[in-house]
């Protein structure tokens, strides 16, 4: 995994994602984005951490048009967000959100993940194709005529980025893909995105699955940077993420049972 | 799943019922959704007395039950469940029409309670036909079928809707009513308006979800139409089903046959 962000680094390759001086304030005026930059690299894996409210909903967000930037720009590739190219940056940039029940609300999961196919226009076979490719990569094939309400948490994500693959999108967006998951599952998620080739953006609180899956992190305070790097120096940073209300993950602390803390 | 089971509406278990095998649920659900519609007019359809002629009709929902090997205690409570609505639409003729109608030796029997009477036959007869209707063939595939027959798809598609999020609802509505009674002691805390408020807090949360939902939409591409792959195959025995059905409801509905059968039986016996 570590290898996939140097390459990134070093490759001259143009960013798939460029963020810029964006800055956001909710309707009631409260400032939640205050100018924040940073892009990344085609097949990059990235984590954006920080505490509660302190933006990264926000700006996932802001990666597909879900927000328009009230100042500053986001780039897709080579295209600016705005209301015109929203369709190819929607199609470009798949977002899977934090709530399943939210994202799957077709009758049946076959149905479901051929939704968005079937809004790009797709013939019908092609339509198929694509749902049993995405139902494939996850191991869901077997629950297609199921409805999303009789789904477990772990099945329900497993369809929800299904939902999203059967687009094609060349950079995935997840906010909390291992929320509300049990241990066996949250684990088989994450070997799953590790599989995965395209740009993966995740928001989450989970640092050891920031730790495990992505090699860059991006630590974000009350709508800022406060840091951005590789993510075996800034989450072994025990005061960069204290400044962040973050703490070390799990699997970087010291066993409670052989070595005691104090 | 749980919580959602043991809820006043109980959805999911009519939903159970209608991923079954049968004779009746392989049938088109076109079909089923034109015979009861067919079913339900024939029914209501009736003048305001009438008794002897609605009682063959009891053979539609006896034979799919039977057929559709659908539970028939599960289905009566439903019905139940669903009967005070009728009773109250019912319970006023006995009162207002005290005109005899009918004279069974010395008992006198007004024509309000033959029509509350009536009402309540034809209550039972039209719920249990929806019922079985949706418990053979799914709730969605009833949309669907509505869809191919040419209902708006905005109608078609908040039902789906409803249905889909009916679940999510009263999971977070029994989450909510559970949270309340963990601290409520002694009557205290139960008060109507802590209801009212909490009924505003699902509405505010309902809202939030809907804009979420449209959200996810958004960015697979909904344009305001939904599509769908589904299609419908029509074979001889739908057409056979819904032939015969039809042809025996407008024939009950012609033709008094309880009455016909008795007028035979006394000129047979004469």
């Amino acid at each position: 995994m570590a290898g996939r962000y140097d390459d990134g680094v070093d490759a001259v390759s143009q960013p798939v994602v460029e963020v810029r001086d964006l800055q956001y304030a909710y309707p009631d005026g409260h400032p939640a984005l205050r100018g924040l930059s940073f892009s990344i690299a085609d097949g990059e894996t990235v984590a954006i951490v920080g505490a509660n409210g302190a933006g990264k909903s926000t700006i996932l967000l802001h990666l597909n048009g879900c927000l328009m930037p009230q100042a500053g720009t986001v780039r897709i590739r080579d295209l600016p967000v705005s209301k015109r190219t929203l369709p190819d940056v929607r199609r470009t940039v798949g977002m899977v959100f934090q709530d399943p029940d939210d994202q799957l609300f077709m009758p049946t999961v076959y149905e479901d993940v051929a939704f968005g196919p079937l809004n790009l226009g797709l013939p019908a076979e092609e339509v198929d194709r694509r749902v049993m490719h995405a139902l494939s990569i996850v191991g869901a094939v077997h629950l297609k005529d199921r409805p999303p309400y009789r789904l477990s948490g772990g099945e329900k994500r497993a369809v929800a980025i299904a939902s999203v693959l059967s687009m094609s999108p060349t950079i995935l967006v997840m906010d909390e893909p291992t929320s509300n998951l049990d241990p066996q599952a949250r684990r088989r998620l994450i070997e799953l995105l590790k599989t995965f080739e395209q740009t993966i953006i995740v928001a989450t609180h989970d640092l050891d699955m920031a730790f495990d899956l992505c090699a860059r992190t991006i630590v974000v305070k009350e709508g800022g940077i406060l840091a951005d790097g590789p993510s075996r120096e800034i989450l072994q940073d025990a005061a960069l993420l204290a400044a962040g209300q973050l703490e070390r993950p799990l699997g970087l602390q010291g066993c409670p049972v052989c070595s005691p803390p104090g | 799943m749980e919580k959602t089971g043991s809820s006043l509406l109980d959805v999911t278990y009519l939903d159970t019922l209608s991923y079954q095998d049968t004779p009746v649920h392989r049938l088109d659900p076109r079909v089923k959704v034109l015979t009861t519609l067919l079913f339900i007019v024939c029914v209501v359809s009736f003048n305001k007395y009438e008794l002897s002629a609605l009682l063959p009709f009891v053979i539609y929902p006896v034979v799919l039950v039977a057929l559709g090997n659908l539970p028939l205690g599960y289905l009566v409570k439903k019905v139940l469940l669903a009967a005070p609505f009728a009773l109250l639409i019912g319970i006023f003729n006995p009162l207002l029409d005290r005109a005899v109608l009918i004279h069974l030796g010395s008992v006198e029997i007004s024509g309000g309670w033959v029509s509350f009477a009536s009402i309540m036959l034809r209550f039972v007869l039209t719920v249990s036909a929806a019922l079985i209707l949706v418990a053979s063939t799914s709730f969605n595939a009833v949309c669907v079928a509505l869809e191919k027959l040419g209902a708006p798809s905005a109608f078609t598609v908040q039902l789906l809707f409803l249905y889909r999020y009916i679940f999510v609802l009263a999971d977070e509505a029994w989450r909510m009513v559970r949270a309340r009674s963990l601290r409520s002691f002694g009557g205290r805390g139960m008060e109507l308006k802590v209801s009212s408020l909490m009924i505003g807090q699902l509405l505010l949360r309902t809202l939030d979800r809907a804009q979420r939902i449209h959200r996810a939409m958004r960015c697979r591409g909904f344009d305001g139409e939904i599509r769908t792959v589904r299609r419908l195959r029509l074979g001889y025995r739908d057409l056979l089903f819904l032939v015969g059905c039809s042809a025996l409801f407008l024939f009950m509905r012609l033709h008094d046959v309880p009455r016909w059968l008795g007028d035979t039986t006394m000129a047979l016996m004469r």
